[in-house]
């Protein structure tokens, strides 16, 4: 053999990537665990969208649950609302949280590092093996959850959170868009999973993270932070679809969340790529460190908090909780006027338009001694409006439920004709009321409203 | 093609404030097969971690046929095995873990017949399908020895590869490697096994708190153990007792018999290998049977406790630790 040959058979050459992936990929989907997980996504929230869509108890609490068996993509839109909360960071601590931590559980760190001869190339192919998976997870719920709906209840039109009636198009186009919303947030968690795979190893707490860090970030979000905090958090971006679901869309939120989102996605995986290629590989029994993960993982992380926080304060100019009376009244007031030309279509009679009515909403919190600024559920409002050649004004009072997150549910109070009885009777039958209780939603980051009457 | 597969200068790695190797030099000539052996804590597994390309040395030299190893990770596909157990994923069968590592390196996309092949060496191949999370160690040291084979290494590490097997599973292990030396690869293993290693290498290395305390041929290590204690069984002890002390240059009772056999008839002595020669003389003259004669610890054995200073109550070597 000459020298050059040697030098050949020698030279360093890592396993190409593609292999890498394919690798990984085989390992995650072998686990029966994954499998069952899988499973799980597939059918799950089609059984869940079948079952209860039938029921005459509806998850009125959830978004768009009190539809659930009027439109088959409620069901979706429904199911939507659970999984930033808690299935999907269970999910990315199920792929990601586990995919560097199971070579230290099997011990075959130092065979895997033999076979590839490149921790960047291992560290790499595990990140995108995982996030490949999470995607497959994420689509599954999706395509279950849409299917479920429209099979057993079929797709007809549903009011949007500004109360314009979306057809089938809008409504499928939305649907889809407000899934891959979800994506970048999943993202980050699915990055929050890797980082605490690589810094924590063995340990439980490296496996939870991305559900111990949705819960922190959960209990955050339920108290009264400031909008510019509680939009700057990843878990917002999980919520921030709904701003799809008016018209027109309101999308500052959403971009905000977005990009939030795929900073957090972006320094975490860097920060475990950083932790991983550090790491002493010949210590078998590295079970991690929790001080590293601290200072190395938590640290920076929650300095993104507080600069995504600075930056939107400064970018939007929004302060306090982002819900003022203002907001509330103009939301109150167009959902109504869109409601209540369904409600006349529905009881044949003549046409109205949003225009001619004129609605106006005014509400107050909780009476006098208290500003009307924020969220709670002792918002009263008087909804105003006039039909096309009557010279009385109508009037109709709600109760409303404002969450921190700018959702609201509008509890009709009366009177009965209107919107104080749960259902109406058209010609052809008693139907819904869509005046008697709907969600709205206040957009936070609006601020042209601010101090407005 | 290089005639030394591995060479080795002043090899120094420490871990924190352990020294793990301190000043090893090694030569492992190709085609050889060379075992390292050394009580827990020698270095044993650094050594081959090193080879392996898993680490590299804080001082010193080494060269893997002929090129010198730089930094870490930097072996190519010609430099194959093991260390701290054969790194298997037991959700996936044997062939499937064969498979996916052949895939991943590109060896031949892990044909499913060079696969049964490989499987078939190691005794394997009725078990292809089941998965590994069933299998015993032994099988799963073949499993191991399996994977190190795939895209056919020049050289071969392995950690006690014969770790967990039965004898017939040792004796298939020992098949394929010497095949393997036939072959013409070199194989570096450690066992804590003294008969293992003197079963199958050509040379062994011994290391003593990360120094080499011998490194030569298997049978040059066995007279570094100096006189040994000799367990005599006869049919008349108290004719054989006197007999012996009679023999010139031999001495009795300094020694002690192994643990397992603490039975009165039995008599130890000890002295060179002539003078045992005329002890036996002396027994068949006198019209005593000899039933057994043989060393209380055999020879390489008590070079390791002579060489490595070891308690010699421990008539075994332990395995190394984690490093």
């Amino acid at each position: 053999m000459t020298a050059s040959t040697l030098e050949a058979t020698v030279r360093v050459q890592p396993v190409a990537l593609r292999r890498g992936y394919r690798f990984e990929l085989v390992k995650l989907v072998s686990q029966w665990r994954l499998r069952l997980v899988f499973l799980a996504c597939l059918l799950g929230p089609a059984v869940y969208t079948a079952v209860i869509s039938r029921q005459t108890s509806l998850p009125a609490d959830a978004l768009y649950g009190r539809w659930m068996n009027q439109s088959g993509w409620a069901g979706s839109l429904a199911v939507l609302v659970f999984m930033g909360t808690l299935v999907l960071p269970l999910l990315t601590c199920v792929v990601s949280g586990d995919v560097f931590a199971v070579e230290d559980r099997l011990g075959t760190w130092r065979h895997l590092l033999v076979a590839v001869r490149s921790p960047r190339r291992i560290f790499l192919s595990k990140a995108l093996a995982a996030l490949t998976v999470t995607v497959a997870l994420l689509a599954a719920l999706a395509v279950s959850s849409i299917a479920g709906g429209l099979i057993s209840i079929g797709s007809h039109p549903l009011p949007g959170l500004d109360g314009h009636i979306m057809g089938t198009g809008e409504l499928t186009r939305t649907v889809l868009l407000a899934w891959l919303t979800i994506v970048p947030p999943t993202l980050a968690f699915s990055a929050v999973g890797l980082l605490g795979s690589v810094a924590l190893g063995r340990s439980p707490l490296g496996l939870l993270m991305p559900v111990v860090l949705a819960l922190v970030l959960a209990g955050v979000q339920l108290m009264p932070v400031p909008v510019a905090l509680r939009v700057a958090l990843p878990m917002n971006a999980f919520i921030s679809y709904r701003g799809l679901l008016t018209t027109p869309g309101q999308l500052g939120s959403l971009w905000i969340g977005l990009l939030v989102s795929l900073a957090w996605a972006a320094l975490a995986t860097f920060l475990a790529y950083r932790l991983f290629m550090r790491r002493d590989f010949t210590d078998v029994a590295y079970d991690g460190s929790g001080r590293r993960f601290v200072v190395a993982g938590l640290v920076p992380l929650v300095g993104l908090i507080a600069v995504t926080t600075v930056a939107v304060a400064a970018a939007t100019g929004a302060t306090g909780s982002g819900i003022e009376r203002p907001k509330l009244e103009a939301a109150l007031a167009t959902s109504f006027s869109h409601l209540y030309v369904l409600q006349t279509e529905g009881l044949h009679r003549p046409a109205v338009t949003e225009d001619q009515l004129q609605a106006a909403a005014k509400c107050d919190k909780a009476g006098d001694r208290v500003q009307d600024t924020g969220p709670g559920a002792d918002w009263r409002c008087v909804v105003t409006w006039t039909l096309p050649g009557a010279t009385a004004t109508g009037t109709a009072i709600y109760q409303l439920d404002v969450a921190a997150d700018g959702r609201y549910v509008a509890d009709g109070d009366g009177p009965k004709e209107v919107n104080g009885f749960f259902q109406i009777h058209t010609p052809t039958g008693d139907a819904p009321n869509p005046l008697w209780q709907f969600d709205g939603f206040v957009d936070l980051l609006n601020t042209t409203m601010k101090g407005t009457q | 093609m290089p005639s030394t597969a591995v060479r080795a200068r002043g090899l120094a790695k420490t871990f924190d404030d352990v020294i793990a190797l301190d000043g090893v030099d090694l030569d492992v000539a190709a085609g050889q097969i060379h075992g390292l052996v050394g009580p827990n804590g020698a270095g044993k597994t650094t050594l081959l971690g090193l080879l392996l390309g898993l680490a590299v040395t804080d001082a010193g030299t080494l060269e893997i046929f002929g090129t010198p190893v730089g930094r870490a990770f930097s072996l190519s596909g010609s430099v194959a095995g093991f260390v701290d157990g054969p790194g298997l994923y037991p959700m996936l069968t044997a062939r499937q873990n064969l498979a996916a590592l052949a895939s991943l390196r590109g060896e031949a996309d892990g044909r499913s017949a060079d696969l049964d092949e490989l499987l078939d060496r190691v005794g394997l191949r009725e078990v292809a399908g089941d998965p590994v999370r069933g299998f015993s160690l032994g099988m799963r040291q073949r499993l191991g020895l399996a994977a190190a084979l795939l895209g056919e290494p020049r050289l071969l590490v392995l950690d006690e590869p014969a770790n967990g097997l039965d004898p017939a599973g040792k004796r298939q292990v020992h098949r394929v490697l010497t095949d393997l030396a036939d072959a013409g690869a070199t194989v570096v293993l450690s066992s804590h096994r003294m008969d293992d290693l003197a079963a199958l290498c050509d040379e062994v290395t011994l290391l003593s708190a990360g120094r080499v305390v011998f490194s030569g041929p298997v049978r040059k290590l066995a007279t570094e153990s100096g006189e040994l204690d000799y367990r005599l069984v006869t049919s008349d002890p108290e004719g054989a007792r006197r007999v012996a002390e009679g023999t010139p240059a031999l001495s009795q009772g300094a020694g002690r018999t192994s643990p397992s056999r603490t039975d009165d008839h039995a008599l130890v002595v000890r002295g060179p290998e002539a003078s045992l020669d005329d002890l036996v003389v002396r027994l068949v003259a006198a019209g005593i049977a000899i039933r057994e004669l043989g060393p209380v610890v055999p020879p390489l054995e008590a070079a390791f406790l002579a060489l490595t200073g070891a308690d010699l109550d421990a008539s075994t070597v332990d395995e190394e630790p984690a490093r």
